[in-house]
């Protein structure tokens, strides 16, 4: 192994790093809001909602993401000629927007059921106390049942931000050129896969644990009611 | 306001009916409670009497009967064997004039003291912020907990916390104020402090409604007291005459019974 070849070869594939956070980024918001939507409906008690709800669920977490990912950008090319009439094919006609697509679906699925456990345990007697205020439906979700939730979910959402980070290197099998891509050329072009994807799984560690950080300082950030008691409050407790 | 407005009861129960499932808890239960009533509903365990205060505010939704506040009948709409809530608006806004008083306090856990006060007057009710801070501020001091504001309410004691969540009722201006045994979850050394805070708000007037366990309490302040067995109203009439001279087999049992335990 060449210490110096796996320098050359970090600093080459650190022009995959925007397109990877990028395609991270897109995934995870979307997925972030198909997450909320699908969660809500699974708890919601209706059938018409949780049925579907939990079939999506039920088939994007049991099927691989890759296979996902050939699908909709191979396969969605078998209906061409029904996308183009709907216009849709400006859209499924680009590997960029395929593999966005694909990630998202993915992570709502894995998102919803984080969501749909922090939901769960939201404590009635706090939805409860909401109610008695006066506060129903939307205004009751914004303000104390999302709230709550979310802080909820925060730790294990953290981990779906991770996986989403490494699963975006599935994309370069689509031609996406991001870090995992970079790295293929690179060794299609040295034949030095050693140096190369230890180059590449370099930089995935310091992507992933600079976001490790960012998320417990959010959680930390989010959560002043669950730090210690200030030594202050605990002397004028015990008098 | 004419005699007769004046003369409006601020909360009618009208031959209260609710059942879970097979199990009739409340078996027709009428009441009128009028402005400045203190009104202590006693009972054992299991006689309806936390489910009764529940069906004013419809976190129980009644079974049958009718639910009268401040002279607005709620709507309710039959569902299934039972009945449902017709008139989302109304409800909400009934709520927000019958405040409540949890067992458990109920605080949002991821709000300070001050937030819990001041998000049902922003929020529901509409009320300008700054307005709404300044009055918060008047009623933290008020319960005696002006420096825990910032505080969130796992960093309270219970006693403390109960104080908060009576503030934060108080917060909403309510024509009407229930209290679900208030100081059942107390340390028996917190209690003081809660019952203290609840007979000020009596001493001002208040309509309050008060299932409690607090026998003394209920005789020292209620100018009403109402025993409740089986779902039925066994006793009723004002606080000094019941508890010198029941009427009830049963009450005077209760009494003995609690008072010597």
């Amino acid at each position: 192994m060449d210490p110096v070849f796996v320098r050359d070869s970090f600093l080459q594939l650190l022009s995959g790093v925007p397109l990877t956070l990028e395609l991270t980024a897109f995934a995870f918001v979307i997925g972030l809001v198909l997450a909320v939507l699908i969660a809500l409906m699974q708890v919601s008690g209706l059938r018409v909602l949780r049925m579907p709800a939990s079939a999506y669920v039920f088939v994007i977490r049991g099927t691989p993401l890759l296979v996902q990912i050939f699908l909709i950008y191979y396969g969605l090319g078998q209906f061409r000629p029904t996308l183009q009439s709907l216009g849709l094919w400006q859209f499924f006609r680009e590997a960029y927007w395929c593999g966005i697509l694909a990630l998202s679906l993915n992570s709502a699925a894995y998102g919803s059921e984080v969501l749909r456990g922090a939901l769960l345990s939201v404590s009635r007697r706090e939805i409860e106390a909401a109610k008695a205020c006066g506060m129903s439906g939307l205004l009751l979700y914004r303000r104390i049942i999302l709230p709550l939730a979310l802080r909820q979910a925060l730790p294990a959402y953290g981990n779906e931000l991770i996986l989403m980070v490494k699963a975006t290197s599935l994309v370069s099998i689509i031609t996406m050129m991001e870090v995992t891509g970079v790295a293929a050329r690179l060794i299609s072009e040295t034949y030095r896969p050693v140096e190369v994807f230890i180059a590449a799984g370099t930089i995935y560690l310091i992507i992933n644990f600079l976001l490790t950080r960012a998320v417990s300082m959010l959680d930390w950030w989010l959560t002043p009611h669950l730090r210690g008691l200030p030594t202050t409050d605990k002397t004028e407790q015990a008098k | 306001m004419t005699e007769k407005a004046t003369m409006q009861p601020v909360i009618s129960l009208r031959n209260l009916r609710k059942s879970f499932g097979a199990l009739e808890v409340l078996k027709g239960i009428s009441l009128d409670a009028h402005k400045g009533d203190v009104i202590a509903i006693l009972g054992s365990s299991g006689s309806g009497k936390s489910t009764m205060l529940r069906c004013i505010n419809m976190l129980e939704i009644p079974t049958a009967g009718d639910v009268v506040v401040g002279g607005e009948t709620v709507k309710l709409k039959k569902q299934g064997h039972g009945l449902a809530i017709a008139d989302r608006r109304q409800i909400d806004g009934i709520r927000s004039r019958a405040a409540m008083v949890f067992q458990s306090f109920n605080l949002w856990s991821h709000m300070t003291i001050l937030e819990n006060l001041i998000e049902a007057p922003i929020h529901v009710q509409r009320r300008p912020r700054a307005e709404c801070i300044a009055e918060a501020m008047a009623l933290l001091e008020k319960v005696g907990i002006a420096d825990k504001r910032d505080a969130y309410p796992s960093h309270l004691s219970g006693g403390q916390q109960q104080r908060a969540a009576i503030a934060r009722a108080l917060a909403m201006h309510p024509d009407v104020m229930l209290f679900d045994e208030p100081t059942s979850a107390l340390d028996p050394e917190r209690v003081g402090e809660v019952l203290a805070v609840m007979r000020s708000l009596a001493d001002e007037g208040r309509t309050m409604l008060l299932v409690t366990h607090e026998i003394a309490f209920a005789r020292d302040v209620a100018t009403r007291v109402i025993f409740l067995h089986e779902g039925v109203i066994e006793e009723d009439g004002p606080a000094d005459e019941v508890f010198r001279n029941p009427k009830s087999e049963r009450f005077r049992r209760f009494i003995s019974n609690t008072q010597h335990g």
